[in-house]
């Protein structure tokens, strides 16, 4: 039994890293999605932009599909439970995703000033919103979801979808993780672009980073007040993985700081944020992107664990049947699967990483737009 | 309650969102090593021509490409979003080579892709060609671990039902990677797909012989595409034979409604039908052509297996559905109280579970515990009525695929000939007649898919569970905004994808001869002469 615990935390903890890369990737290139209209002023500007993160944003994107395909695994009843409760959401965040692939390839093989307007437009949505849905969906979780099972395991929703869009917490989680976006974006378009493309995405970007620090401090200061979850005593983690006929579970205001009393270190994770989102900005108002797009992962590092650390080991709380909230103990996959999902994971995700920096490297340097202009095959 | 409206609404987006995906799969999956071969011929000659081939097809390919990646990311959503029963009684199965995809192909193929468009100059020659290998790998080592997981759907092997955790537990990884249903299926699709890209250049490259436009370049694409295809089309035709024979081993009912056989007849007499109208609801032909002797050693390659019928399978789903609502009963006894007798009960007829979900639907308020011996008979007979799948869209489905198969056999060898022997001019019919197959693999592979997934019906999980209690329960509202949503967004997509695909093959490579500082002077060729072999588009000036 002590293995299958130790793989359950070792997944949860796999799940935040894939999460944070998933936001510091896709998140830049959606920030750039959303900064495209802002920062390039003509149609040579625009492509410019885009020509940064060309090369890129699809295998960024794999990090999305890849948190995605992990939580069905390791996490089954999270990933049902979820994107099913969640379905106008997750549908609406589906439509704007698919909007992107199509928009990058599909802009610029036409040269007519409405085609491109209109795809730019698919830029900013498919920007912005999947941004907002993502960080709201944080909100949400944090919150508690009105659901229960069946007995045989089937969820049912208790309460209207409308919530989750109109949730003010889940609204101001949402445009803290679009604020990130904008920013590392902005970082991304200052290391590759140069003149007033990379001037305009400074000023965007400081911005994001100092609202975000200002929403990242109020969320702590509101999360004192909303009910957390807890178990009403000790429980086994590697009890079996159903949420049926689980062990009590109660709903208390300040709940989600009883981890942060208990170990006082993980108050690190919160100061690492809000040291990313301030000293980031202050590096690129010292006009240095390199080390503000790290300041930036690092901030978003420090956001997500955070709600994590708060909330471990509860993923998806249930408001209206608190014992039968998903948690790392009792939604994750099987010991046999999660043992071998981990020796793939160990195997390639170096294998990942080494492979996306060559690529980065072998894209690097400034884009100019008069190149970008004069290469019919660029985006 | 399982609202039936919403499982057939979920039915029909998840059909409509995976053939549509699906359109666009098979071109990307062939494409991708045809670009590899043709740049690896530009890297052992040295030929300019053939860069800018690669770079030519390659611009046509990131067109598909760029829709398959966006409608690829509403399958994976799907599950959760409408399958979620589905979704929690298999993912510890299912998930993991949807995970492992991710992390093994689709990371190496989107990586790569961006290096293969942008990378031209900024790489040297052997580098560039080690990407383009790369994401043809990925593309389809992507199509492994995805029908890794379909393959379990259809054969759920190298796992087991756990009572305590209400799904099913993985047991074997090496069970479900070397699958045999997965396995084949891998070869047959990655190899449709092959025909699917080679037919694509083939049939451009004859609409540019027949314009006499970009004649070395279409001559060369031409060639290179017929043999790739004709290898391909030969070797698919032989997979989908293992296919049938694996259907017929472990699941009988798809074979059986495959051929429309609605009786078992005593081997080796079993009747093989070249046309026939099968009618669901009497269980008969309103009219058929068939010759006796042929379908036995056609599917079971021996003369004396029996290929059970319609009426022998539904016979034998009878007393499965009635061991199977005793284990339903049982199980839903202990999931409540964890009573060690029920999960006895269980046990003595566990493996039928799967057909006692299939009776809930028609249990009075889904529930089988209401079932009395008054309306047991004619739940049963539903039920077991259920196991069949639909006959006549699978028997056409899959005669269709079959048919269009064999005429890729030929259109390739004919093609492949004639490009040998540099003959394809004098034959313009030809020609035509590869321009407009283009479509046909794609509708191929669209019949396929239908064949394998309706023949799956009723089970998601073959089986072990219907289809009908996999979808999530949703309102209705919901799958309206989603079916209003994806028709909307998917009709603009493929309005543009078409506008462009057309645009852009129109137009030709004319940008690389245009960028070519040794542009050949155009030499009209000598056609029509009898028995001339026209070699002028083998101009060698031209490098």
């Amino acid at each position: 039994m002590e293995l299958y615990v130790a793989l359950k935390v070792t997944w949860a903890l796999l799940l935040g890293i894939l999460l944070t890369g998933l936001a510091i990737m896709v998140g830049m290139d959606m920030g750039v999605g959303t900064l495209l209209r802002f920062v390039g002023r003509s149609d040579g500007e625009r492509r410019t932009a885009l020509a940064i993160i060309g090369p890129h944003w699809d295998g960024n994107q794999v990090w999305f599909i890849l948190g995605g395909g992990a939580i069905f695994a390791a996490f089954p009843t999270l990933y049902a439970t979820s994107f099913s409760t969640f379905y106008i959401v997750m549908i609406l965040l589906l439509f704007s995703m698919i909007m992107r692939p199509v928009a990058f390839e599909y802009r610029s093989k036409v040269d007519a000033s409405r085609w491109r307007e209109a795809w730019d437009w698919a830029f900013l949505i498919s920007g912005a919103l999947p941004m907002i849905i993502y960080g709201a969906a944080f909100g949400n979780v944090l919150q508690g979801v009105g659901f229960h099972f069946g007995w045989d395991g089937q969820y049912y929703q208790n309460e209207s979808f409308i919530w989750y869009l109109a949730n003010p917490f889940a609204l101001m989680c949402g445009i803290l993780s679009l604020s990130l976006a904008v920013y590392q974006g902005g970082a991304m378009l200052m290391i590759r672009g140069e003149g007033v493309i990379a001037e305009r995405a400074r000023r965007y970007a400081i911005c994001g980073g100092a609202v975000a620090a200002l929403l990242f401090v109020a969320g702590g200061i509101w999360v004192q007040f909303i009910k957390g979850f807890m178990f009403a005593q000790p429980v086994d983690p590697g009890m079996a993985a159903t949420p049926l006929n689980g062990p009590l579970v109660l709903m208390r205001t300040g709940a989600w700081m009883n981890n942060f009393h208990i170990h006082p270190l993980l108050w690190l994770l919160p100061a690492l944020g809000l040291a990313g989102m301030i000293m980031g900005s202050f590096s690129l108002i010292a006009r240095k992107p390199v080390l503000g797009w790290w300041l930036g992962a690092v901030a978003w590092i420090g956001t997500i664990f955070t709600a994590g650390g708060a909330m471990f080991p509860f993923l998806m709380p249930s408001s209206t049947t608190p014992s039968e909230s998903l948690t790392v103990w009792n939604a994750s996959g099987s010991e046999y699967n999660l043992g071998w999902m981990l020796v793939f994971a160990v195997a390639f995700v170096p294998a990942i990483l080494s492979y996306t920096t060559w690529a980065f490297r072998v894209m690097r340097g400034k884009v100019r737009t008069e190149t970008v202009i004069a290469d019919e095959h660029s985006y | 309650m399982i609202n039936p409206t919403v499982v057939d609404l979920s039915r029909l987006q998840f059909a409509l969102t995976a053939l549509y995906h699906f359109l666009f799969v098979p071109l990307t999956l062939g494409m991708t090593f045809i670009l590899a071969s043709m740049e690896t011929v530009y890297v052992i000659t040295g030929k300019q021509i053939y860069k800018d081939m690669t770079q030519f097809w390659g611009k046509l390919f990131g067109i598909n490409f760029a829709i398959g990646v966006a409608t690829g990311l509403t399958m994976e959503f799907e599950f959760g979003t409408n399958w979620s029963m589905y979704s929690h009684f298999v993912g510890d199965v299912f998930g993991t080579p949807l995970a492992i995809e991710g992390l093994m192909a689709f990371f190496m193929e989107s990586t790569f892709v961006g290096l293969m468009f942008f990378g031209w100059d900024r790489l040297s020659r052997g580098a560039h060609l080690a990407v383009t290998f790369l994401v043809a790998l990925g593309s389809n080592l992507s199509a492994l671990w995805i029908l890794i997981a379909n393959g379990f759907m259809q054969d759920p092997v190298g796992a087991s039902f756990d009572p305590k955790t209400m799904r099913m537990q993985f047991r074997s990884f090496g069970a479900l990677v070397f699958s045999p249903d997965a396995q084949a299926k891998f070869v047959h699709t990655t190899l449709a797909g092959f025909v699917t890209g080679a037919m694509f250049v083939m049939g451009v490259s004859a609409y540019y012989l027949l314009r006499k436009q970009h004649r070395e370049f279409a001559a060369r694409s031409f060639r290179m595409a017929a043999l790739f295809g004709i290898i391909s089309s030969l070797a698919v035709v032989t997979l989908g034979d293992a296919l049938g024979r694996l259907d017929f081993l472990v699941q009988p009912t798809k074979l059986a409604a495959m051929e429309g056989i609605w009786h078992t007849s005593k081997p080796p007499y079993a009747p093989w039908k070249i046309f026939a109208i099968p009618d669901d609801k009497t269980q008969k032909d309103l009219f058929n052509v068939s010759i006796p002797y042929v379908l036995t050693p056609l599917v079971a390659h021996d003369f004396t297996s029996p290929i059970p019928g319609v009426d022998a399978l539904e016979h034998s789903a009878r007393a499965k559905v009635i061991k199977g609502i005793k284990a339903v009963v049982a199980l839903k006894a202990y999931g409540t109280t964890r009573n060690p007798a029920a999960l006895a009960a269980f046990r003595a007829n566990e493996s039928d579970m799967g057909y006692g979900f299939l009776a809930q639907r028609y249990a009075p308020d889904q529930d089988l515990s209401k079932i009395t011996v008054q309306n047991l008979p004619s739940i049963v007979q539903k039920a077991a009525r259920d196991t069949i799948p639909n006959v006549f869209v699978e028997f056409w489905s899959f005669r269709l695929m079959v048919l269009l198969g064999f005429v890729f056999v030929v259109v390739f060898a004919f093609c492949a000939y004639y490009s040998l022997r540099n003959e394809l001019e004098k034959h313009p019919l030809l020609l035509k007649a590869a321009t407009w197959a283009i479509p046909l693999p794609v509708l191929a592979c669209e019949f396929g898919w239908i064949t394998a997934e309706n023949g799956r019906q009723p089970w998601t999980v073959f089986g072990w569970l219907p289809t009908f209690q996999s979808a999530s329960s949703h309102d209705v509202g919901y799958m309206v905004f989603s079916l209003v949503g994806f028709a909307f967004l998917y009709s603009l997509f493929i309005a543009a994808e078409l506008y462009l695909m057309f645009k852009f093959a129109r137009l030709g490579p004319v940008q690389h001869l245009t960028q070519t500082p040794h542009a050949p002077a155009f030499v009209q060729p000598a056609l029509g002469q009898p028995g001339f072999t026209d070699k002028s588009w083998a101009d060698n000036s031209w490098q």
